[in-house]
């Protein structure tokens, strides 16, 4: 295809995300090197015959002058990036030479907010994406070896929690296990304590969110597993049993190969996908104990009276930096796959 | 005599059988138990007491009369305008999909017959956007939305959800038309057509089965959508799910719960028959990205 060609059939697309995928990542980064301008405070000193009193007031026109001659805020380095509510390497460090065991200093580091979304998120994603993996497997093992027509109907309701909206998949099971709801209460009633809600303790917040990630994820690796198990060459099981191979190490050292390709798909995608969480923690109203990365991307923006723009640029380039990290591996597979192809 | 094996109670097939069945009732028990319940009322939907009120209606009939009630459907739909959010979400995911769809079939094409090193660049960086979670890119909107008042309008999510949409359809188009044959359209092409001719009237007639497959995946994406639509929507403009949202920040006086639990479902409704008339498709295109890779 020559390139004017090839350059009109793609301009749509290209531009498209050019203009709103590219340019916000780099507008994005702007603005976390800048911070908003202080307002202008005027000082005046009013005197009367019962003594002099000062009032302060914002300067409103001052204030917008400095603003639209430049709309993105004072240059700030890379302070917003080492500030409390980032990396906050002052505290930290202080939290550290202060400290005599290292569960004295990881929980100080908790105490601030990115390194507390930091550690859900990671937990999240390297627990959840192991689970959803093996169990899918699992599933997909078992529908195969069943009769045929328990196929449609299982593919059918499996779809069902993955296709679903994530924050509405979220509030379903929330209202489930609230104190209130049908999982919650009977729980209550099993261990003999009113008191016990999953929502009140960290751990069990946690617990909760992996959990619905796993109903929420399993059904992808489950149908692509199965799919996958449909192509499984018969002849080599065939061989295997008649080598006298059990049920077990058929699998182990027919199918499990056969499905490794499949399954780095899925990690890659899991591993995309579980490291956005954000819905859930709204659905299930789990900020207290548990905060993504996302979540306080999301926070910066909306909880404040003024978004914080520098705040939440700064904690999205240490998400993109993150993504990159978990991209890494994947890139550079490709890139050797793809010299070897264009040498042969 | 195949049946015969097929139909032979081994241990590992009954071992299957109730991991297969446990697996159901966890994939399936939410959704019937709040379908369920969202034609009851508050105490029985969350009735510590007995969860069997929540089956049989208890107080549901003691407050309304009736074993089943559509307060929670008349609350929502009526009293808090759901179908605004309604009307919202289809005309976002209408034109989401429909954008995406134009714009990604023609890059899909461009893409699978290309054969310069640039093309594979631009599916790489596809891939680096396909993973950035949405949040970050949010941040980036808002000043120049703001500043160009183009914020809280339908058009403008939408285009940010072709654009968000944009690597995932291209990835999907890009090797469903490396599986049409390269002789087909360069064929016409030697009897005379130019590029733009080959598509119209060889690639265009052949394409459905993948465009259709793309577009559930896209619809998926504009429908489900929460992270731009509660960021770049007015109060006035917002789809469901924001709706949604914003219905647990007033749920909390009594009664107001099941307008929410009403909306869940109207909102889960539509995802329902999706999955049962394209499920074919739906599986088809999840397979067919991975075997690909």
């Amino acid at each position: 295809m020559k390139h004017s060609t090839f350059l009109l059939f793609s301009l749509p697309s290209l531009s498209v995300m050019f203009l709103f995928i590219a340019i916000p990542i780099v507008s994005v980064f702007i603005q976390s090197l800048h911070i908003e301008h202080k307002q202008v405070i005027i000082v005046t000193e009013n005197c009367d015959p019962f003594g002099c009193e000062t009032t302060t007031a914002v300067d409103t026109e001052a204030s917008a002058k400095l603003k639209e001659k430049a709309p993105l805020g004072k240059f700030n380095g890379f302070k917003t990036y080492s500030n409390r509510m980032h990396f906050a390497f002052d505290e930290v460090g202080e939290a550290w030479k202060s400290s005599d065991s290292f569960t004295v200093f990881t929980k100080k580091l908790y105490n601030y907010p990115l390194y507390r979304a930091l550690s859900f998120t990671l937990t999240y994603t390297f627990v959840v994406t192991p689970f959803v993996l093996f169990l899918g497997f699992l599933v997909a093992v078992g529908v195969n070896n069943l009769p045929k027509m328990f196929k449609g109907p299982t593919i059918f309701a499996s779809l069902l929690p993955m296709i679903v909206t994530p924050l509405v998949g979220s509030l379903i099971l929330f209202w489930m296990v609230d104190g209130d709801g049908v999982i919650g209460a009977t729980l209550q009633k099993i261990f003999n304590d009113n008191s016990l809600s999953l929502k009140a303790s960290p751990v069990l917040t946690w617990i909760m969110l992996m959990v619905y990630g796993i109903w929420h994820l399993m059904p992808f690796s489950f149908i692509v597993f199965y799919a996958g198990l449909q192509t499984v060459p018969q002849e080599t099981i065939e061989a295997a049993t008649i080598d006298g191979a059990s049920k077990f190490q058929r699998i182990r050292h027919v199918v499990i190969p056969h499905l490794m390709p499949l399954a780095i798909f899925i990690t890659l995608i899991l591993l995309m996908d579980n490291f956005r969480v954000f819905e859930p923690i709204i659905g299930f109203r789990a900020e207290a104990h548990a905060t993504s990365i996302s979540w306080l991307i999301w926070n910066h923006l909306r909880e404040s009276a003024y978004p914080l723009y520098n705040a939440a640029g700064a904690t999205s380039m240490v998400t993109i930096f993150g993504v990159a990290i978990l991209l890494l591996p994947v890139l550079i597979r490709t890139w050797r796959d793809f010299k070897e192809k264009n040498k042969g | 005599m195949n049946t015969k094996i097929e139909n032979k109670l081994t241990p590992v097939r009954i071992i299957a059988f109730i991991f297969v069945a446990l697996w159901l009732v966890i994939a399936m028990f939410p959704f019937i138990w709040t379908l369920w319940g969202s034609f009851k009322v508050q105490a029985d939907f969350f009735s510590k007491a007995d969860w069997s009120n929540a089956i049989f209606g208890f107080h549901t009939e003691k407050q309304t009369g009736g074993f089943f009630t559509m307060d929670g459907y008349y609350g929502s739909w009526i009293e808090e305008e759901f179908w605004r959010a309604v009307i919202n979400t289809s005309i976002v995911v209408f034109f989401t999909v429909l954008i995406s769809l134009t714009f990604g079939t023609l890059g899909g094409y461009a893409l699978a017959r290309s054969t310069y090193r640039y093309a594979f660049w631009i599916l790489m960086a596809g891939l680096i956007f396909r993973a950035m979670p949405h949040m970050t890119l949010i941040s980036g909107y808002l000043q120049p939305f703001f500043a160009w008042n183009v914020w809280g309008i339908l058009p403008t999510t939408i285009i940010v959800l072709v654009a968000i949409n944009q690597p995932f359809t291209l990835w999907m188009l890009h090797s469903f038309f490396l599986n049409i044959p390269k002789d087909l359209d360069e064929s016409a092409m030697c009897d005379g057509c130019n590029r733009f001719q080959a598509f119209r009237y060889v690639i265009i007639p052949i394409m459905w089965p993948g465009v259709i497959t793309t577009g559930l995946f896209s619809f998926l994406l504009a429908y489900n959508d929460f992270t731009v639509t509660s960021m770049l929507l007015s109060d006035e403009n917002e789809t469901m799910i924001p709706a949604i949202a914003s219905f647990l920040g007033t749920v909390q006086e009594e009664g107001k719960v099941m307008y929410a639990v009403a909306a869940v479902v109207s909102a889960t409704a539509p995802l329902f028959f999706f999955v049962l008339f394209f499920q074919r498709q739906i599986v088809s295109g999840l397979t067919a990205g991975a075997v690909k890779g």
